[in-house]
């Protein structure tokens, strides 16, 4: 399965300047010849790049609104999200008949999925308590890095099909059913908060091939929301089906609640992520915890990089929201979806499989002799880190080296020393005068300027040892 | 490196790391497993091993710096087999027997509070080991041998 990146670098934005190498958590990124270059095989669309570059050359991809028109009938699928983008101005109802007013033809709340998908997640840990610690598995970045970085703990994440895939389903089903549609003439429209979501949407980690048929940032429809929410009359609105506790996905902690787990821990940010998957790799976690909620935004979904709101204000406004809807289902839902758990609706059908692309070399000896060499260069390098040599790391640069990828001297300290030993052999060459010759003591004490300039060495590096062959 | 070797001559060779580990400070708890964990996945070991490899190293860096005053922990990698050795100066192990067991422990209190110390250290290593050998001295240390083979190596 071809691994889709949905992080797209603008080259006319970049600068070369390496803020993003460093931010990368799973160091997919090198700058070459002045610009940033995204290894896509590596890149999780975690948006840590999108975040912290100053030019915004990472951008983020999603479909554009010219997708809608390849179907007859249009369903929006809006993620919890998107409820929490408007402070508490408008009601969860009048803005589901704003999104429908911008161009669809019906509207299945991602939210009234997640209900069945909680409960579906409920019954699925009740059955594997044992094998646990489950870890959620609706964020796609934290997938996708378990995958790269945490190869043995594949086996725990969750093999339960996501909120927007259940949503996708259902909508279908609804809409072939109600409005009489023809199955392939019903296209289903993700509004996502993250790119992450656009990746698994077009190389899905649990399925063949998505449901949902094509993905629209949340961002690039929130202006057009904002004016037909201006223009909507009082009464216009679209009652939500979903109760709190689906809404609440939208936020970190709302998936622990909704699937009411009795042993749970929740973790938002992708650099937490990393620390805490080590410790559970190591078995170093034996809290008897049942069940990991993760994400990898600040604040969950409302942290996503599609979305307009501060992560913070857009949860207190969904919780401020989510206190307005019912908490319960109708009597009787539970059960049904308790039934279709039971025949396996909601289970992945595929396994989620590690990517062994960590590996220097295909060959076993051949990879140690490479990791033995990257060792040994590293031992050479200035351990500072700097980033100028386009490597987020030495380490990484090391390893750069070794699969061939850079060279040494792509190291400014490196290549100062080089010249240093270069210059001093000038010198001591030019220096030397032929007896016949009378010496110009101008020239010499010219020389022995420019030899003493090329001793000095840069403050990173007074206290460096001269390098020495082993 | 010895003089005259060439290195594609000593391509099935090893690398051999080591990692010193502070008696008492736990806050570097782990570092060593992790840095050979992640030289492991660099060199493309199948992710079971890894695993084992990390779990075994990460109890014994933890049993030297719960008990021990200093300790070196050592790991030989070939492509057929991971070899560990934890070496500490400390006080031994009066009763190899007891230690081996689940739940038995000498840590004191304070160590459990911090959730260390439970007492799986010594069988979670033999659980994940291949070959299993300590060595003890009563007020001199304790070297433990831990192997685990690489399986899946086809050849």
């Amino acid at each position: 399965m071809e691994k889709y990146c949905s992080i797209f670098l603008d080259e006319t934005r970049c600068t070369g300047c390496t803020n993003c190498i460093k931010r990368c958590p799973t160091e997919a990124i090198r700058v070459r010849e002045g610009k940033a270059k995204i290894f896509p095989e590596l890149c999780i669309n975690c948006s840590e790049c999108v975040r912290i570059c100053p030019n915004r050359a990472p951008v983020p991809q999603a479909d554009s609104k010219e997708i809608l028109s390849n179907y007859r009938y249009k369903i929006a699928l809006p993620d919890p999200a998107i409820f929490a983008q408007f402070k508490t101005k408008y009601t969860p109802h009048q803005i589901l008949a704003a999104i429908a007013a911008v161009g669809f033809d019906g509207v299945y709340e991602v939210a009234r999925a997640a209900d069945e998908v909680s409960v579906a997640i409920r019954e699925f840990i009740a059955d594997h308590k044992e094998e646990g610690p489950w870890i959620s598995s609706s964020c796609p970045a934290v997938v996708h890095l378990i995958q790269l970085r945490f190869p043995t703990l594949t086996e725990q994440i969750l093999p339960i099909l996501s909120p927007v895939e259940i949503a996708a389903r259902r909508a279908k089903e609804e809409a072939a059913l109600q409005a009489n549609i023809p199955r392939q003439e019903i296209g289903c429209f993700y509004l996502t908060p993250c790119p992450a979501q656009v990746a698994a949407i077009r190389s899905p980690y649990f399925l063949e091939k998505s449901n949902v048929d094509g993905a629209l940032a949340i961002s690039s429809l929130y202006s057009e929301l904002r004016v037909k929410l201006a223009k909507l009359e009082k009464q216009e609105e679209s009652p939500v089906k979903a109760t709190s506790l689906g809404l609440a996905w939208g936020r970190i902690g709302g998936q622990t609640k909704a699937v009411q787990a009795d042993n749970f821990l929740t973790l938002d940010g992708v650099f937490n992520l990393l620390e805490l998957l080590e410790e559970i790799e190591l078995d170093r976690f034996n809290n008897n915890v049942d069940f990991l909620e993760c994400q990898n935004c600040q604040g969950g979904c409302v942290g996503g990089i599609f979305t307009a709101e501060n992560p913070f204000v857009a949860r207190v406004t969904l919780r401020r929201m989510t206190n307005k809807l019912p908490a319960k289902f109708e009597p009787g839902h539970e059960e049904r979806i308790r039934q279709y758990y039971r025949e396996g609706f909601y289970n992945a059908e595929k396994k989620v499989e590690p990517y062994c692309i960590m590996s220097l070399d295909q060959d076993i000896s051949k990879a140690i002799y490479m990791v033995e060499q990257s060792e040994k260069i590293l031992k050479h390098l200035p351990g500072l880190d700097c980033g100028a040599c386009g490597s987020p790391t030495c380490r990484t640069l090391a390893e750069d080296i070794v699969r061939g990828l850079a060279s040494e001297t792509d190291c400014m300290f490196i290549l100062r020393e080089k010249v240093q030993s270069l210059a001093e052999q000038m010198l001591s060459l030019a220096l030397k005068v032929p007896p016949v010759t009378v010496v110009q003591r101008q020239i010499m004490k010219t020389q022995q300027e420019v030899l003493e300039l090329a001793k000095r060495i840069p403050p990173p590096l007074a206290r460096r040892e001269p390098k020495k062959e082993d | 490196m010895k003089n005259g070797t060439n290195p594609e001559a000593d391509r099935d060779q090893k690398i051999c790391l080591s990692f010193n580990v502070e008696g008492g400070n736990f806050l570097s708890a782990g570092e060593a497993s992790i840095r050979l964990k992640h030289t492991l996945q660099h060199i493309g070991y199948p992710a079971s091993l890894i695993r084992r490899v990390a779990v075994a190293a990460y109890e014994a860096e933890m049993n030297i710096i719960i008990h021990a005053d200093s300790g070196v922990l050592k790991a030989e990698v070939t492509p057929e087999a991971v070899t560990i050795w934890a070496e500490d100066k400390g006080p031994g192990i009066e009763d190899i027997g007891l230690a081996m067991q689940e739940g038995y422990s000498t840590a004191p209190n304070y160590i459990r509070e911090m959730g260390f110390g439970a007492g799986m250290g010594l069988p979670n290593i033999k659980r994940c080991a291949d070959i299993f050998e300590i060595e003890t001295h009563v007020g001199i240390g304790t070297k433990i041998r831990i192997v685990i083979f690489n399986k899946q190596k086809t050849n």
